[in-house]
């Protein structure tokens, strides 16, 4: 970096993938502490939109084409789908053990 | 100070912040609502991007229907009157180590990458009709397998959901 306040001052693809890298790590945090499986869910919301961001600003930033977007929306349509059948999930496995903890449902354990 | 970069920062700065409350926040219900502020902030770095439709479906798709449907998940799964909304966390401190670390290197390879960036600036007037292009001409398979998906999982969602009780 030949001048720190020079490239602070101009956001280019590195600050974005800056953005997206430390979205990124926030997501895994959540999804290795936490006990409920709805923030487990937003969590990987999380880690979708770091990764969305890192399409959107390759494309923008790198290839000029739209290929970029395109997935990004391809991410979004995934990340619905999922949502709605993770959370169905949840609900079954509330009602079935009245607790949605990730770490107590260890049916299959023993 | 460019507007731009003010901007950037701006937004940057209520993604992060709004995802470190996400993440950090004990009440399940508060990380719900920083989970919109942390949408948002991501449209807004979409619109520095020139994405404009892509920020507009971000915020219809992830405000109007995931977070939503988050919040019917947060609502349905915690009993309100118990304090069983403060949610427990385990391994917090590996956890952090792990994480700074993974953090760290991601950005040191971001940062020491000499990326092939486009000399001439990036600057189409719309962006949605290339995108439907693209959709109904390279990306058409994909298009119709996400439309399959999409019925699937609406169908196997209310299967899961409704299933009765066995008695």
């Amino acid at each position: 970096m030949p001048d720190w306040n020079d490239w602070l001052m101009q956001p280019g693809l590195t600050h974005f993938l800056i953005v997206s890298g430390i979205l990124f790590s926030l997501g895994v945090f959540a999804i290795i502490t936490r006990r409920n499986a709805v923030m487990v869910l937003m969590g990987i919301e999380l880690i979708l939109n770091a990764a969305n961001i890192n399409f959107v600003a390759f494309s923008r930033f790198t290839t000029g084409a739209f290929d970029g977007q395109v997935i990004a929306v391809f991410v979004i349509i995934l990340a619905a789908a999922e949502a709605a059948i993770a959370l169905a999930i949840v609900l079954n496995i509330y009602q079935m053990f009245n607790t949605v903890n990730v770490d107590e449902i260890n049916l299959l354990r023993d | 100070m460019e507007l731009t970069t003010i901007v950037f920062y701006l937004f940057a700065a209520i993604t992060l912040i709004a995802g470190a409350i996400v993440v950090f926040s004990r009440s399940v219900v508060y990380s719900a609502f920083a989970l919109l502020f942390t949408f948002f902030g991501v449209a807004g770095l979409y619109v520095l991007l020139m994405a404009d439709f892509l920020a507009v479906t971000q915020l219809m798709i992830y405000v109007g229907a995931i977070l939503v449907l988050l919040i019917f998940g947060v609502m349905l799964t915690t009993r309100v009157i118990d304090v069983q909304m403060r949610t427990g966390t385990i391994q917090v401190l590996p956890a952090l180590l792990i994480v700074a670390a993974l953090a760290g290197v991601l950005v040191h390879i971001f940062v020491s990458t000499d990326w092939n960036v486009l000399p001439e600036a990036f600057a189409p007037e719309q962006t949605a009709p290339q995108i439907g292009t693209a959709l109904l001409t390279t990306y058409v398979l994909p298009f119709e397998v996400a439309s399959v998906i999409l019925l699937v999982a609406l169908i196997g969602a209310a299967m899961i959901a409704r299933r009765e009780r066995k008695a």
